[in-house]
């Protein structure tokens, strides 16, 4: 859909910075999240978790659970269907393991009691008799040919025969000579460099309330990104049929991509069907650091050539990803990120993914890409220390533009990435003084964003009032931006509209709240219902006035004649349409359903002064400035809110963040005490520039923000450290003893 | 198990629960009194969301036993606004868009007030120290400590 030709325009609504819909409830603790409700006779569900990285499940004896007063139900995987399509299966496998225990907290059975005491004492009952395998949990070691095997006959086509197993993904992009390239340099630098697995550390732990018939006719209550997703995954899971579940997204803590996936709810739903009783199932903070999310592990090398005067002749890069115990495509995006900032001759990047015995790397936002452009970003900043060169004034002279075919295929069109570099290179932050043991470092980021599949219904109340129904569960503050959008284009007051999202029974599917695309892409949708509607109120208008459709035209939420020929009727309100709606045919609705193509691709360059204590190692951020392309920023402050939140994310990723695994394969730090987040404390103000470079794909020319942020911080910090520090840091995270260790060597 | 009774004063409310030993403030809060707006993020005093006021005192109420609180004077996030009135915090934290998914809020909120009782003019620094034992993972905290400050300028010229 394209971009308004009127998009000059002066908006009324858009732009501004209105009150949220749900702020109340939120404030008040009124809202509800997926722990928040119970129902009449509800049991309380708990799981049981394979203490081994890597173990064949002989049996699993649940007779004395069974027994025990209290307890109405235990299940196993074989209680669930085995989905044939491999997605499926590899989700219904997640939930509740069948021949083997793939990874330290792998589900194996559960329990479903009439209070969580109960439930927590049945799963001690359950004998699991298990056939402990070799494991492995590096991604280095697990591409090695002798590596202990995770699951047998994963491998795509695209892999060549001969490497070990566990290597299910293989992906190549690019374009050019990189010989030549390489050839042309002054200079060549070759690095590699690992990163950590990190969680999206959502504070919300998955929870979920479900109730499931003899019938198949089932309900679930849960905090997810996506009630579609929920539902297909749980009809897989239970061999039943989607029309008969009705999923509802509660308000939800926090996703980041970790909450696009399903761990609970058919396990839910074995029990509720078992017990002939709603089944609620909160995860515990262990629970969700040991299985759930994390993102990708990984391990890269890094070439890239330069002319002493800064142009970036040729660039290479190999990524080895370990996306957990089940076949992993995000190596693919991050393939296609990596060098996405630059307008290159010769470009060449390779992925490998590699099963580990580690939980199913969920999506955390931009999947795949942080780490890769981490890579990248450290090469080019350690080049430009090398050569001599002002990184800003380095990325500018290689930046892509419109018109730059990029390291992943596409051409770009309008992108805000030299309008973000100038921004930054003009900003005070950029020339401000720094003293001993303090470096600055800087970092482009690159997100594709995505559209998807859409619908959203837009109803005209009697009242003259207009009723949102839209499929994505408000991750952090879309109801205020899609209720604005339906504002602005329907010509009445925000406070007129009221957005709400539908369960999976009263709306057409929806993708989940992922790849930044509900503002763009239910926005799109939003809008265009909105004109169905105008569309027909002045139909409505037309025939009351006794004038051709066309004579009718819509302005600050009046129907009004077109022109003088039209005659001289005064405007009619929307109220006033929808006041007597019932006489000229009925209600009045607008819907839109699409597969929304043009998310527009988005920039962002980031700004970090560091101070590095040489006798400890650790690093205090000084200074932190955000500089993002948002197309059209529709509630700016929830545009800042998102920038500023994956900056943070992202610096807990380049700082501590980290799965650490022991030699026995068990995860090591599963809980907030151990994987430390960033606290208040520990951070700067994270100044803010949003850039409106207008994205030509939607009609208000709005970009998805919500990822990009969390890919610039790894780069932009570890480049302050190393020039803080004098060393190249060339692992993440950057923590104070691995810091300590490459300062003193 | 067999359930112990307990009166306490909820909010200004005097308040009667039975429980068990081992459960926590928190559990008894949600599961018997109804009073969800206290989260368990951890359930380990990690991450704040269950923050309340024990006599006076800003605690994690996954930490406290039900059966500690015999006597006492609880106060949680759903006291905060007196009616339709929302405190100046839990308003300030609306208008300046300092919440993303509202999990950590109800935690922020109770802590904040007791920051601000405690101490009205808090410099930024004061302010993060403070909250540092509340995890907000969305919003980078930035906007929570503006509002925090904007709401403490507003509270002290009242």
């Amino acid at each position: 859909m394209a971009f308004d030709a009127q998009a000059e325009r002066n908006f009324k609504v858009v732009g501004t910075r209105v009150l949220r819909p749900d702020g109340i409830d939120k404030v008040t603790g009124k809202a509800a999240y997926g722990a928040d409700i119970s129902a009449p006779g509800m049991l309380h569900g708990r799981i049981l978790r394979s203490p081994h990285a890597h173990a064949r499940i002989v049996s699993i004896d649940v007779s004395e659970a069974e027994k025990l007063p209290g307890v109405k139900a235990v299940v196993t995987g074989a209680d669930l269907a085995q989905p044939e399509d491999d997605a499926f299966s590899d989700v219904a496998i997640n939930c509740l393991a069948r021949d083997k225990a793939l990874y330290d907290g792998h589900a194996v059975a559960a329990v479903a009691a009439t209070s969580k005491s109960i439930a927590k004492q049945a799963i001690r009952l359950i004998k699991v008799d298990y056939e402990v395998l070799p494991h492995v949990t590096d991604v280095d070691e697990a591409m090695k040919p002798d590596a202990p095997v995770v699951q047998e006959g994963r491998a795509l086509e695209t892999v060549p025969a001969g490497m070990s197993q566990n290597v299910t993904t293989h992906c190549q992009f690019g374009h050019g000579d990189l010989e030549a390239g390489f050839a042309k340099a002054d200079k060549i630098i070759e690095r590699s460099f690992k990163t950590a697995a990190t969680h999206q550390g959502y504070i919300e732990p998955q929870a979920c309330m479900a109730s499931l018939g003899n019938d198949g006719r089932g309900e679930v209550w849960c905090c997810t990104q996506g009630q579609y997703m929920v539902r297909a995954n749980c009809a897989a899971a239970l061999g039943v049929e989607e029309s008969q579940l009705r999923i509802t997204a509660s308000e939800i803590g926090g996703g980041f991509g970790g909450k696009t996936s399903t761990f609970i709810e058919p396990v839910a739903l074995a029990l509720s069907r078992k017990a002939g009783k709603p089944v609620k199932i909160v995860m515990t903070r262990d629970e969700v650091l040991k299985a759930t999310g994390p993102t990708i592990s990984s391990s890269m090398d890094i070439k890239i050539g330069m002319t002493k005067d800064g142009r970036i002749t040729a660039g290479q890069g190999v990524l080895r990803y370990s996306g957990g115990a089940y076949p992993n495509a995000t190596v693919e995006m991050g393939a296609q990120a990596a060098f996405a900032a630059y307008n290159l001759e010769a470009v060449e990047t390779i992925g490998w993914n590699a099963m580990t015995n580690r939980p199913k790397e969920i999506p955390y936002r931009a999947p795949g890409a942080p780490t890769a452009i981490y890579a990248v970003e450290s090469v080019v900043d350690e080049l430009c220390q090398e050569l001599g060169l002002d990184p800003l004034d380095v990325r500018l002279m290689n930046a892509a533009d419109k018109g730059t075919l990029s390291s992943y295929g596409p051409t770009f069109n309008e992108i805000g990435l030299v309008a973000t570099l100038e921004a930054a290179k003009a900003h005070p932050h950029y020339t401000a003084p720094l003293g001993p043991n303090q470096g600055r470092g800087l970092s482009c980021g690159f997100w594709f964003n995505f559209g998807g599949n859409t619908c959203v219904s837009l109803n005209i109340n009697d009242d003259g009032t207009v009723g949102v129904v839209e499929g994505n569960p408000d991750i952090g503050g879309s109801r205020a931006s899609i209720s604005m959008m339906a504002a602005e284009e329907m010509g009445v007051p925000y406070e007129k509209v009221r957005t709400v999202i539908a369960d999976t029974s009263s709306l057409g599917f929806n993708d989940i709240t992922d790849g930044s695309r509900v503002t763009f892409a239910v926005g799109l949708a939003t809008i265009q219902a909105a004109r169905a509607a105008i569309k027909e109120m002045c139909r409505r208008v037309a025939k009351i006035w006794d004038i051709d459709e066309d004579a009718v035209i819509w302005e600050d939420g009046c129907a009004k004649p077109a022109g003088p020929n039209a005659g001289t009727h005064p405007p009619m309100t929307l109220a006033e349409i929808a006041a007597i709606a019932g006489k000229t045919g009925g209600p009045i609705a607008g819907h839109h359903e699409v597969n929304a193509d043009g998310a527009g691709v988005s920039f962002g360059v980031h700004l970090c002064d560091t101070e590095v204590d040489p006798e400890t190692g650790a690093v205090k951020i000084l200074r932190y400035t955000v500089f993002q392309d948002a197309g059209k920023a529709v509630h700016p402050d929830y545009v800042e809110g998102q920038m500023q939140g994956g900056a943070v994310q992202g610096i807990g990723w380049a700082l501590n963040e980290e799965y650490i695994y022991g030699e026995d394969g068990r995860l090591q730090n599963a809980g907030f005490l151990d994987y430390r987040v960033p606290v208040a404390s520990d951070l700067p103000e994270i100044e803010t520039v949003i850039l409106e470079i207008p994205n030509p794909g939607h009609p208000y020319g709005v970009r998805g923000v919500g990822e990009t942020p969390i890919v610039p911080p790894l780069a932009a910090i570890a480049n302050a450290v190393s020039r803080a520090a004098g060393v190249r840091m060339t692992e993440l995270p950057m923590s104070p003893p691995r810091l300590l260790k490459a300062i003193t060597g | 198990m067999k359930t112990i009774p307990v009166e306490t004063t909820i909010n200004g409310d005097s308040t009667e629960f039975l429980c068990n030993a081992d459960e926590s403030l928190l559990d008894v809060l949600r599961d018997r009194l109804g009073l969800t707006g206290a989260k368990e993020g951890c359930g380990t005093g990690d991450c704040g969301a269950c923050s309340v006021m024990m006599n006076g005192r800003l605690v994690c109420s996954c930490l406290v036993l039900g059966v500690e609180t015999q006597g006492a004077e609880i106060e949680t996030i759903e006291g905060m606004a007196k009616g339709e009135e929302l405190h100046p915090l839990q308003r300030v934290f609306l208008e300046e868009a300092a919440l993303q998914c509202g999990v950590c809020t109800p935690g922020i909120l109770i802590a904040a007030k007791a920051l601000l009782e405690k101490n009205p003019d808090p410099t930024d620094t004061e302010v993060r120290y403070w909250l540092a034992g509340n995890l907000c993972r969305c919003t980078g905290y930035d906007k929570i400590i503006k509002a925090v400050q904007t709401a403490a300028a507003e509270m002290r010229s009242a």
